[in-house]
């Protein structure tokens, strides 16, 4: 009788065991991503190459098609160009000072693709980090001074100036 | 010594034509017909990239590989490929020592990839990934590279090698992984921005002047103008590739 009581006991705490590591990641998972911020240079008028929405729907694609044109035609624009994504986007993490690798949960880009489970292969031959850390470029609200300049002129009126939603995530992180 | 003399009549003359082409728009601002390419303009046929390497004035320096190392950002100027044996690690471009057993005459020049008007690794190619652009710079196109390994079996001068291990902290402008093979670039990246190859730019520096580069298309270019009156000589004429690299005094 006190041997299957004791029995029992240890097959509930086990069960309980079991099922509290799970239920404690579910409460860490819950939330919403936490995207690492980029350097602040994005302006009311032209931020970043597109809007965010634009940007999360369809970067694969932009980057795909540079990437023809730029290796097999030499075309070397710096609207979309990976060098550049990289030289803004990926930061020291803030609490450690560390620079982070592809595959951290604090690299801009694994921050999406690890919470997504999307694989990339981009960074088995490109460089994952700025080469230069405190590389910074100009920022103006002149789109003929523009750095992203040709995207900057190609984009719609209604494009052309991020809401003040975008601009806070593409400024200071978080995510909708 | 009356020929030479007509040549440098010649040059002179062109020298100055080419100024004349030029447009004065204003005091000391000229307008010129050829400009270096913008960002957003795709390569030309128009240009043919060469190079021209001066054996006589090549010896056993090593400034060409260095700075090639170095802005790559393999062999010496990277930490990467530790696992790698001697034969397996990159080679873009390497440094040949010629003897002629006769005369005990010994020769020292840089071999990389030839840049080959029609290129055997082009034409193997399984997947389209090794290419020449419109220019004639010769690339490996890694997105779609699969590693077989045909183009080095097919390269008569041995200029590519295959990457065997995971690399990290590659140099922005020459990007490299495992599982492709790559070569000499011709520094496409300083050639797109209207530079030089960093070999070429280390052998100025090094006060070596054995490298020359240039468009062979444009007949006023040095380089051309330099074969036009030297002559050039192809490793291995006899295969026909019309190479882009060429060698004076071999």
């Amino acid at each position: 009788m006190l041997l299957r009581q004791l029995s029992k006991r240890i097959l509930v705490t086990a069960g309980l065991l079991m099922v509290l590591p799970f239920s404690i990641n579910a409460d860490e998972q819950a939330g919403p991503v936490e995207v690492p911020k980029a350097r602040a240079k994005a302006t009311q008028e032209f931020g970043c190459v597109a809007p965010v929405e634009e940007m999360r729907k369809s970067h694969m694609q932009k980057l795909l098609h540079k990437r023809d044109k730029t290796l097999r035609e030499g075309v070397r624009t710096k609207d979309i160009s990976l060098a550049e994504c990289i030289d803004c986007h990926v930061t020291k993490d803030e609490k450690t000072g560390a620079m982070p690798s592809f595959g951290d949960d604090k690299h801009f880009c694994s921050s999406c693709h690890n919470y997504a489970a999307v694989k990339v292969d981009c960074f088995q031959c490109h460089n994952d980090k700025p080469e230069n850390q405190n590389y910074k470029h100009s920022l103006t609200d002149n789109p003929l001074k523009a750095h992203h300049k040709d995207l900057a002129l190609n984009v719609e009126a209604s494009k052309k100036s991020l809401n003040k939603e975008t601009l806070d995530v593409v400024t200071s992180g978080g995510s909708k | 010594m009356d020929k030479n003399m007509t040549d440098l009549a010649r040059r002179n003359f062109f020298g100055k034509a080419a100024a004349a082409a030029g447009l004065a728009v204003a005091p000391g601002v000229m307008l010129y017909e050829v400009q270096a390419r913008p960002a957003d303009q795709a390569a030309s046929s128009k240009v043919r990239w060469g190079m021209l390497i001066d054996t006589t004035k090549c010896n056993d320096c090593n400034e060409c590989v260095t700075a090639c190392q170095t802005e790559n950002g393999w062999g010496a100027g990277s930490d990467n490929e530790q696992k790698s044996s001697d034969r397996q690690k990159a080679q873009w471009i390497r440094k040949v020592k010629l003897t002629d057993k006769q005369t005990g005459h010994v020769q020292s020049l840089p071999l990389m990839c030839q840049h080959c008007e029609t290129p055997p690794c082009v034409d193997v190619c399984p997947t389209g990934a090794s290419m020449k652009r419109a220019d004639g710079i010769v690339l490996v196109d890694k997105h779609i590279c699969i590693g077989c390994r045909y183009c080095m079996m097919a390269c008569p001068y041995k200029a590519r090698s295959f990457i065997h291990e995971d690399l990290h902290n590659q140099k922005v402008v020459a990007p490299r992984g495992k599982g492709t093979v790559e070569s000499c670039t011709m520094c496409v990246h300083r050639v797109d921005k209207d530079g030089t190859p960093a070999c070429v730019e280390a052998c100025t520096k090094a006060d070596r002047n054995a490298m020359v580069f240039g468009d062979l298309n444009d007949p006023n270019s040095t380089i051309s103008m330099r074969l036009k009156e030297f002559g050039g000589e192809q490793i291995r004429a006899d295969l026909g590739l019309n190479t882009g690299v060429r060698y004076q005094g071999l």
